[in-house]
C-alpha cells in the first residue's frame, strides 16, 4: 500500500518523534507488577511437565504411560497418538513439540503429563516407559552432508541438490550475477578461506511458558510469552484441528525472544492436556529445557573467495554456505546467502547455500537469521585482502559501496540505503583513528539486513475526554508502546500522555505477523498514522457538520480541526477533546483503523568499530571499546534504538567470543545452562557507544526502518578482525575462546 | 509428605506460609505468595532474575529452601519503592531506557540497591563486577549501568532530581 504525501518525510518538523518519553510499561517493569509468561494463574490449574528424549536419535518403538496415568494427582497424559494427523504445513512444528516415529534429537518431546502439583508431575514423568531404538546420529554440518551419514528424514531432499550428498541436505540455493571466474581473474590478489560458526541460543531471560484452558464446548483460551500471538493461534489450530475463531491467544509480557519465540513448543501440547484434563494447565520450560529443547540457530561451515585489485576494487566475491539448522528442514541459509555481499556493489557475484539437517533441536529465528554467520565470512575476508594490500579496511569498503541503483547481491536494485554513510561515519568517528597499545587490535565489520513488514492492524480509539487508546497485535518487546504512542501522537497533535498503546488479544483485531523481521516500528508504525489519519478525517467531518461547512474545507493542525480556505477564521478551532466531549451528538464514537500488508521496509545497514586487547599467554580476549554506526531511517525513540544497537551488538560479541553449543560424542548437548553456555555479562564489557545516522525510508511516512536486528550482523566479523589484528594471525573458528585463540597463536609462532 | 510451617517478615510485613521441604524461596515467593516479581531465568544461581535480599544479604532465591526463611528478613522488588514514590534506581532505570523486555529488572534493581547500601560511590568496573551475576540479554548493560551510576549520584545528593532529564537528553 502507498501512503498518501510519503515524500514530505524528509523535512517534516517533528514534535514528539525523536524525543525520549518515559515508557508506559516503565512503572509495570520496574515494581515487578509486570505479568510475564509464566506469571499467571488460574483456579484449578494443574502443572504440565514434558519428558524428553535422552537419545540424539533414537526409533520410539513403544510408550507405555499406564502407570503415570494410574498415579494419584495425575489429570491427563499426553503422546503423539492423541493429536489428529496434521495439515502438511504444521507438520513438522507438531513433530518438533511432540515426537512421533523418532526422536531426532537429545531433549526432544515424548510424552507430556498434567498432575495437581510440579511434584506428581515429575513423578509421573518418571513412570512413563519409552522403548528406544538407538540409531546412529550426527550433529555436525560437514558430517550431515557426506554420503553415509545417519539419515534424518528418507526422501525430503529436492530437485535442487545435486548428486554426492546424503538424504540430511535439503535444498540448495544461488543468488549472484556476472562471471566470478573472469572477475577473480582481474584480481590483483585472491585470498580463499573457510570458516565456522558454532550454533548459539538466543538467551531470552525468559524461559517459554503458556497456560492453556480449554472446555469441553471447544473454545479455548491461551496466555504465552510469545513474539506472534496470532501466529500461535493460527499454528495451535492447526496441529489441533480447531476452528482458529475458537481459539483466543493473549500475549503476556514477553521477557525477550530475538527470534527464538516465533514458533511453538509448549503451547500445542498444554492445550492438548487441558482439553484432556479438563482444566488449565500452566507450563513452564527450566533453562536446560530451553537449551536442549527450544530453537537455537544454526551452525555453519562457509568457504569465502574473494578477488581484489591493488586499489581496492572487489572484482569477484564467491561463497559456499552450509548451515545445520537442526531436525528439520528450513535453516536460514537462503538469507545468509542474500546477506553475505549485500552491502557492497559487485560486478560479479555468486553465494550458494546449503539446507543441512541434523540431530539437533529445530533452528528458530535469531536476529538478522542467517546473516551474522555470512558477514563473519566475508567480512573477514575482506579485512585480510585490505591489509594484505595495505589498504584501510574502511576506504576499501566506501570503495565498493553498495548505493541507490546498485543491483545487489541477491537481486533488487536499491533505493536510497546507507551503507556509504555508515561506512564514512565509522571512518570519521575518532574511535577509528584512536591509539592502541601492546597485544590490542582494532576492527571493523560492516552488516546488512532486509527488514520485513507483512500483515498489520491498528485500531485508534478516541476516548470521550480526548484521550487515545490504541490497540495494536504485536507483543512489546523493548518498548514498541511508547514508538506507538508517539507515532500517533505525532500524527494527531497531542501530547504523548494523551496516548496509551495496548497489545489486543488475538480476538480483537485481524490478523498480525509475529514480532520479527524487524517490522514492528515500521509496519505497525505506519498502521497507526494511518489509523491515526483515518480519526482526524472523521474528526474534521465531524467539525465541519458543527459548523455547517463542507468537510473539504477543515483542516487539522496542532491537535485541532480549524476552518480554512473561504472559511478560514470563520470559527475558533475545535480541539481534538472538544470534538471528542460531543461525539455522541455528532455522528458517534470517533474511531480510526488500518488493516494493511505493508511493504517498503527498508533495508538497514550497520558498521561496527571495536578494539580488542589479547592475552597471549592465555588467549583470552577483552573487549576494551565499542562503536556501532547505524542507519535507523528515523529514530522514533532514540533510546531503544541505541538499545537495539547495543544489545545486538553485545550478543554479538557473545557469538563470537564466548558462545557455543558443545555435543559430546553421544549426541547429548553437554553445557545445558547459563554457566557453561555463557552470555556476556556486565564486567566483561565496556559501553557501547552508538551513533544512529537517519536515511529516511521512502517507504514508511516518517522515514523508519527497522533497526532491531542489523546490530547482530557486523559484531562476529568486527570481533574477528580485532582479535585477528591483536594476535597476529587469522581466527576463522567461532567463538573465539580462549584455548583457540591460544592454539591459533602457538601456530603461528611454530 | 508433610509441609513446613515458616513465620518470616517479607517487605516488613509477618508472614506465615506452608512449603515443601523441596521447595527454594523462589517457589514459595512466586507460587504461594502471589510476589512474581523474582523471576526464575535459570534455577541454578546463573542468571540473578531471582535476587533478593535476606537479611539484607543478596542471594538467588532459587537457591535458598523456602523453610530456611524462617525467622529472616526477606526483601523483594515489590518492597522497593515507597507507595507510590519509586526508589531512585526504578525512577532512574525508566528514564535511562535501562530496560527492554523488563525480565531481568526486577532481579537486577535488587542487586543494584544492595550494592549502593554497600557502597554508595561504586566506580564503574564495581558496578559492573557487582552486577556480572544478573544476566541481561537486551541492553548489553550500557544503559544499566549508567542508571545505576545516576541513581547512585543522586542519592548521594551530587545532582539534583531534574524532572527534565529526559527532555535534556533528547535535545
Ligand atoms: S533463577 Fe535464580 S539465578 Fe537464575
Ligand atoms: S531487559 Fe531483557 S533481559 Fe534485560
Amino acid at each position: 500500500m502507498a501512503l498518501d504525501k510519503q515524500a514530505e518525510t524528509a523535512k517534516r518538523q517533528f514534535k514528539v518523534v525523536g524525543t525520549r518519553p518515559n515508557r508506559p510499561d516503565g512503572i509495570d517493569k520496574v515494581t515487578g507488577r509486570a505479568r510475564f509468561g509464566a506469571d499467571a494463574v488460574a483456579p484449578g490449574m494443574l502443572t504440565g511437565r514434558v519428558l524428553r528424549s535422552p537419545h540424539a536419535h533414537a526409533r520410539i518403538v513403544k510408550i507405555d504411560a499406564s502407570r503415570a496415568a494410574a498415579l494419584s494427582g495425575v489429570k491427563a497424559v499426553v503422546t503423539r497418538a492423541d493429536f489428529p494427523e496434521p495439515p502438511a504445513h504444521v507438520a513438522d512444528v507438531l513433530d518438533n513439540c511432540m515426537a512421533g516415529a523418532k526422536a531426532l534429537y537429545d531433549g526432544h518431546a515424548v510424552a507430556a503429563v498434567a498432575a495437581v502439583s510440579p511434584a506428581v508431575a515429575r513423578r509421573a514423568l518418571k513412570l512413563i516407559e519409552v522403548e528406544y531404538e538407538v540409531l546412529a546420529h550426527v550433529t555436525d554440518v560437514d558430517e550431515a552432508m557426506q554420503p553415509g551419514a545417519p539419515v534424518l528424514h528418507e526422501g525430503r531432499t529436492d530437485e535442487t541438490v545435486p548428486e554426492g550428498f546424503s538424504g540430511n541436505v535439503i535444498s540448495r540455493c544461488e543468488f549472484g550475477h556476472g562471471d566470478i571466474e573472469a572477475g577473480l581473474a582481474k584480481a590483483d590478489r585472491v585470498v580463499e578461506r573457510s570458516f565456522r560458526t558454532a550454533a548459539t541460543h538466543q538467551g531470552y531471560i525468559e524461559p517459554h511458558a503458556c497456560l492453556a484452558q480449554m472446555g469441553p464446548d471447544g473454545q479455548a483460551d491461551l496466555w504465552c510469552c510469545t513474539q506472534g500471538h496470532y501466529m500461535v493461534r493460527n499454528t495451535c489450530a492447526a496441529i489441533l484441528g480447531m476452528e482458529v475463531g475458537q481459539l483466543r491467544v493473549t500475549a503476556s509480557e514477553i521477557g525477550g525472544g530475538f527470534g527464538g519465540k516465533t514458533t511453538v513448543f509448549l503451547e500445542p501440547v498444554a492445550l492438548m492436556l487441558s482439553k484432556k484434563a479438563g482444566r488449565p494447565v500452566k507450563m513452564v520450560m527450566s533453562r536446560e529445557e530451553v537449551l536442549r529443547a527450544s530453537g537455537p540457530t544454526a551452525s555453519t561451515s562457509i568457504d569465502v573467495r574473494i578477488g581484489m585489485t591493488k586499489d581496492g576494487r572487489i572484482t569477484a566475491g564467491d561463497a559456499v554456505l552450509r548451515y545445520q539448522g537442526g531436525a528439520y528442514p528450513g535453516s536460514p541459509v537462503g538469507m545468509g546467502s542474500m546477506s553475505a555481499f549485500a552491502p557492497y556493489d559487485l560486478e560479479n557475484v555468486r553465494t550458494v547455500g546449503f539446507d543441512v539437517v541434523s540431530n539437533r533441536p529445530k533452528q528458530a529465528a535469531y536476529r538478522a537469521p542467517g546473516a551474522p554467520m555470512a558477514a563473519f565470512a566475508v567480512e573477514s575476508v575482506i579485512d585480510e585482502l585490505a591489509k594484505s594490500l595495505g589498504l584501510d579496511p574502511l576506504d576499501v569498503r566506501i570503495r565498493n559501496a553498495a548505493v541507490e541503483g546498485t543491483k545487489s547481491s541477491y537481486g533488487p536494485t536499491y533505493p536510497a540505503i546507507g551503507a556509504k554513510a555508515t561506512f564514512e561515519a565509522a571512518k570519521a568517528h575518532p574511535h577509528w583513528s584512536a591509539p592502541l597499545g601492546e597485544n590490542q587490535g582494532r576492527g571493523v565489520a560492516c552488516g546488512f539486513w532486509f527488514n520485513f513488514g507483512g500483515d498489520t492492524c491498528v485500531t485508534l480509539n478516541v476516548n470521550l475526554d480526548g484521550t487515545v487508546s490504541v490497540s495494536e497485535g504485536n507483543p512489546d518487546i523493548g518498548g514498541s508502546r511508547a514508538s506507538m504512542s508517539m507515532m500517533a501522537a505525532e500524527e494527531l497533535g497531542i501530547p504523548y500522555e494523551q496516548v496509551r498503546t495496548i497489545i489486543a488479544d488475538t480476538g480483537s483485531l485481524g490478523q498480525n505477523e509475529v514480532t520479527d523481521g524487524s517490522r514492528v516500528t515500521f509496519a505497525v508504525g505506519l498502521a497507526t498514522i494511518e489509523a491515526a489519519r483515518q480519526a482526524i478525517r472523521v474528526m474534521c467531518a465531524r467539525a465541519a457538520k458543527i459548523w455547517g461547512i463542507d468537510e473539504d474545507a477543515v483542516v487539522w493542525e496542532d491537535g485541532a480541526a480549524k476552518p480554512a480556505g473561504p472559511n478560514a477564521g470563520q470559527f475558533p478551532p475545535m480541539s481534538l477533546a472538544e470534538i471528542a466531549a460531543v461525539a455522541s451528538n455528532t455522528g458517534g464514537p470517533i474511531a480510526g483503523h488500518c488493516e494493511v500488508n505493508a511493504e517498503g521496509a527498508g533495508v538497514s545497514f550497520a558498521t561496527h568499530i571495536v578494539d580488542t586487547e589479547v592475552d597471549p599467554e592465555t588467549g583470552a580476549v577483552k573487549i576494551l571499546r565499542y562503536t556501532v554506526i547505524q542507519d535507523a531511517g528515523k529514530a522514533v525513540h532514540p533510546d531503544y534504538v541505541e538499545g537495539q544497537f547495543q544489545g545486538g551488538a553485545v550478543q554479538g560479541i557473545g557469538w563470537a567470543l564466548n558462545e557455543e553449543y558443545i555435543y559430546g560424542e553421544d549426541g547429548r548437548l553437554q553445557n545445558p545452562g547459563f554457566l557453561d553456555y555463557r552470555v556476556p555479562v556486565a564486567s566483561d564489557l565496556p559501553m557501547i557507544d552508538t551513533v544512529i545516522l537517519e536515511i529516511p525510508n521512502p517507504g514508511h511516512p516518517y522515514g523508519v526502518r527497522g533497526v532491531g536486528e542489523t546490530s547482530i550482523v557486523p559484531p562476529l566479523a568486527a570481533v574477528a578482525n580485532a582479535v585477528s589484528a591483536a594476535a597476529g594471525v587469522r581466527l576463522t573458528d567461532l567463538p573465539m575462546s580462549p584455548p583457540k585463540v591460544q592454539a591459533a597463536i602457538q601456530a603461528a609462532r611454530g | 509428605m508433610s509441609q513446613i510451617h515458616v513465620t518470616t517478615k517479607i517487605n516488613g510485613d509477618e508472614t506465615e506460609f506452608l512449603c515443601e521441604p523441596e521447595d527454594t524461596l523462589l517457589d514459595v515467593l512466586r507460587d504461594r505468595l502471589g510476589l512474581t516479581g523474582a523471576k526464575e531465568g535459570c534455577g541454578t544461581g546463573d542468571c540473578g532474575a531471582c535476587s533478593v535480599t535476606v537479611d539484607d544479604r543478596l542471594v538467588c532465591s532459587c537457591l535458598m529452601l523456602g523453610a530456611e526463611a524462617e525467622g529472616r528478613e526477606i526483601a523483594t522488588i515489590e518492597g522497593m519503592a515507597d507507595g507510590e514514590v519509586l526508589h531512585p534506581l526504578q525512577r532512574k532505570f525508566i528514564e535511562h531506557a535501562a530496560l527492554q523486555c523488563g525480565i531481568c529488572t526486577p532481579g537486577i534493581l535488587v542487586a543494584a540497591k544492595s550494592l549502593l547500601e554497600n557502597n554508595p560511590d561504586p566506580s564503574e568496573e564495581e558496578a559492573r563486577y557487582w552486577l556480572a551475576g544478573n544476566l541481561c540479554r537486551c541492553t548489553g548493560y550500557d544503559k544499566i549501568i549508567r542508571a545505576v551510576m545516576d541513581a547512585a549520584a543522586e542519592m548521594r545528593g551530587e545532582i539534583a532530581n531534574d524532572p527534565d532529564d529526559s527532555l535534556r537528553r533528547a535535545s
